[in-house]
């Protein structure tokens, strides 16, 4: 029973297709499978929000929304109609087409990131070779989609919030490529279906999920440090914060427009989060053997709600990061210390069997841990304060 | 030939056109990135897709913002006074139009003599691997030599001069 | 016309849009952006051969493409370096204008 609820969006989309001609089959078959992303992910971005204004709230110690329906779960619903029916405001001197057409490049490069995520067993909208490559183009692509949102607004603010966008976004992708790199390293495939059968093995009750190996904890931390800056979530929220530059890059958009921003920020977020727990959570396969019967989706969703709910918890905890400190933490920190992991990853890999391997790799990893933080994270000494007044 | 690929032809070469056609220089950089998607469409039709891939995260996720960086930091987004041609233009128009005349007149007359194998070829990423570590090494640790070469280089030729230096 | 020849062709029509854009504009960038297409043009005709034409399990096509797109984004950053190396010292970048050899 629990097999075919497992397999239950499978059948239920053959059961569908066995009523059309062989001729269109391939056709309705993803066509299908893009309605249902379509409709899941921003049903799931509606149910963030407001867990994310609850949660935040509570953090900071006061009720979230709680006029619209109970415990103010239907807040999205109002939300969406305000920003359905808001006056849409554009700049008489801003560059009309490519102003319209920024949110739409943003939405369409971000949701065509959801193609390679395997979501369950056989729950993959397209089975690429090299699916791991085609995320990070589509994630590439929508770094231009922020540039043209800031540069067409005619707004000194737009213009700097995208620049910082975009120079932080291009900085930590770097980073969150290594980090996959060193999982496609250990899996042998940049196909995203082989990497989690690579995991989806279980000795004795323990899985294998590539976070409970030295380097895959590491690379692990890493490419949660840089998903957290390529969808400018805090503390990497610089290009958006709202105290410091209006709203940065989408300051002259409003109603629809707006909530396209929103709508491709969160599903950037939910799209990372997918790729995190495929590459190194295990994607669909149980935490332990005896839960397998537990469909393969909910495993999913669970994963990607955790990652969330952690996203959620670092922006109700810490404070915003400076851009200089964040550019000088990418590229002295975190991207030699995941070039190091890479080769730890090729140390492990080349070990064989063994608890020596683990031993080494773990001391290597917390060496360099140590060692780069205390080279490259010096504090500069500055001498005592001087001051120069106005005459 | 099929209609899709004549529809993404025309966009890449609509693109292309726009690109070195256009007043603003923001629109030529976002119109060239139209033209580099269009080419990367092409190459996925040609069942080269690891080459596409790269093609979009290269180019568009880098080439294409260096270039609008450029010209955001050399005032290029400000209207131009005077002609964007130059004096020589209409020189140049003839010289492409005689090259592509050139090219165009070879591809028709030695068509007849064109391979034309209809198989897929087979271009997993495990075999580009072990070709750039066997067959392509050299080329390989040249590129990544050349690559720091020109991200130093890059830097110190943009670097600001020191004042009194 | 086969597949090979309606690529090519294509390939031979951006060569010389790009060239028409190196030659004929004024700003140092677009000359970039040209030579950017000119380079484009060939990755497409490699691939276009490597495709159509024999052995193509010999990777020559695909691995050309791949190692002009890794050279062509070396160029790029380079040659804009340059242009702005230029600009702040002319403070134009205006080819037409620099035609002289001495600062």
């Amino acid at each position: 029973m629990f097999a075919t609820l497992d397999q239950i969006f499978i059948i239920l989309r053959n059961l569908v297709l066995g009523y059309l001609p062989e001729v269109v089959r391939p056709y309705v078959s993803v066509v299908l499978s893009v309605v249902c992303i379509v409709a899941v992910f921003p049903g799931l971005f509606a149910l963030t929000t407001v867990f994310e204004r609850k949660g935040i709230a509570r953090i900071q110690n006061r009720l979230g929304p709680n006029r619209v329906g109970p415990f103010g779960l239907l807040q999205p619903i109002a939300d969406g109609i305000k920003s359905l029916t808001k006056e849409d405001i554009v700049p008489t001197t801003a560059n009309g087409a490519i102003h319209f057409l920024a949110p739409l490049v943003l939405v369409v490069a971000v949701f065509m990131g959801f193609a390679v995520l395997p979501m369950g067993r056989n729950m993959v909208l397209v089975d690429m070779d090299c699916a791991l490559l085609f995320y990070f183009a589509m994630g590439a692509s929508s770094e231009l989609a922020v540039f043209m949102a800031g540069w067409s607004s005619r707004n000194k603010y737009s213009l700097l919030g995208a620049m910082r966008a975009v120079a932080q976004m291009i900085s930590y992708e770097v980073i969150l490529l290594l980090s996959g790199l060193a999982v496609v390293m250990i899996s042998g495939s940049l196909s995203l279906t082989k990497i989690v059968e690579a995991q989806n093995v279980y000795t004795g009750w323990f899985p294998h999920w590539f976070i409970f190996t030295p380097w895959g904890l590491a690379g692990f931390v890493m490419y949660a440090i840089a998903a957290t800056a390529e969808t400018n979530r805090s503390p990497f929220d610089l290009p958006e914060g709202e105290s410091e530059l209006v709203a940065g890059y989408h300051t002259e958009y409003s109603g629809f427009k707006f909530a396209l921003f929103f709508l491709g920020e969160y599903l950037a977020m939910f799209s990372i989060s997918g790729l995190g727990a495929t590459l190194f959570l295990g994607g669909w396969s149980a935490p332990f053997s005896f839960l397998s019967w537990v469909p393969s989706w909910i495993w999913f969703f669970s994963k990607l709600m955790l990652s969330i709910f952690v996203f959620i918890w670092m922006r109700g905890t810490l404070p915003r990061l400076r851009q200089d400190q964040l550019m000088n933490f990418a590229w002295k920190f975190v991207l030699p210390f995941t070039l190091y992991n890479l080769m730890v990853t090729a140390l492990w890999r080349f070990m064989g069997d063994g608890w020596e391997r683990w031993v080494a790799c773990t001391a290597l990893v917390i060496a360099g841990y140590v060692l780069l933080g205390r080279i490259s994270m010096r504090r500069e000494h500055f001498g005592p304060r001087s001051y120069r007044y106005a005459e | 030939m099929s209609i899709v690929f004549w529809f993404i032809s025309a966009i890449t070469i609509a693109g292309a056109l726009f690109a070195v056609i256009l007043k603003n220089t923001v629109h030529c950089a976002l119109a060239l990135t139209v033209a580099f998607a269009g080419l990367a469409l092409l190459f996925l039709g040609l069942d080269a897709q690891f080459a596409g891939f790269t093609e979009i995260m290269v180019y568009i996720g880098a080439v294409a913002i260096l270039v609008v960086f450029a010209i955001l930091l050399t005032r290029g987004s400000e209207t131009p006074k005077g002609s964007v041609y130059s004096r020589y233009s209409l020189t140049g128009l003839v010289a492409a139009a005689g090259v592509f005349a050139v090219f165009g007149w070879t591809v028709l007359e030695s068509a007849r003599s064109f391979p034309n194998v209809q198989e897929t070829p087979s271009a997993t990423a495990k075999e580009i691997g072990y070709a750039l570590v066997g067959r392509y090494v050299l080329p390989l640790e040249i590129v990544a030599l050349l690559l720091t070469v020109a991200t130093i280089g890059a830097v110190i030729v943009a670097m600001h001069e020191k004042e009194g230096k | 016309m086969t597949p090979l020849t309606a690529h090519l062709l294509v390939a031979a029509l951006l060569f010389s849009i790009g060239l028409a854009g190196a030659l004929t504009r004024r700003n140092a960038i677009l000359v970039l952006i040209g030579i950017e297409l000119m380079l484009n043009a060939a990755n497409l005709n490699f691939i276009a051969f490597w495709r159509y034409g024999p052995h193509p399990e010999a990777l020559t096509g695909m691995m050309f493409a791949i190692f002009s797109i890794a050279v062509a984004a070396a160029e790029a950053a380079v040659g804009l370096g340059l242009v702005i190396a230029i600009h702040r010292h002319l403070h134009s970048t205006d080819l037409d204008q620099m035609n002289r050899m001495k600062g």
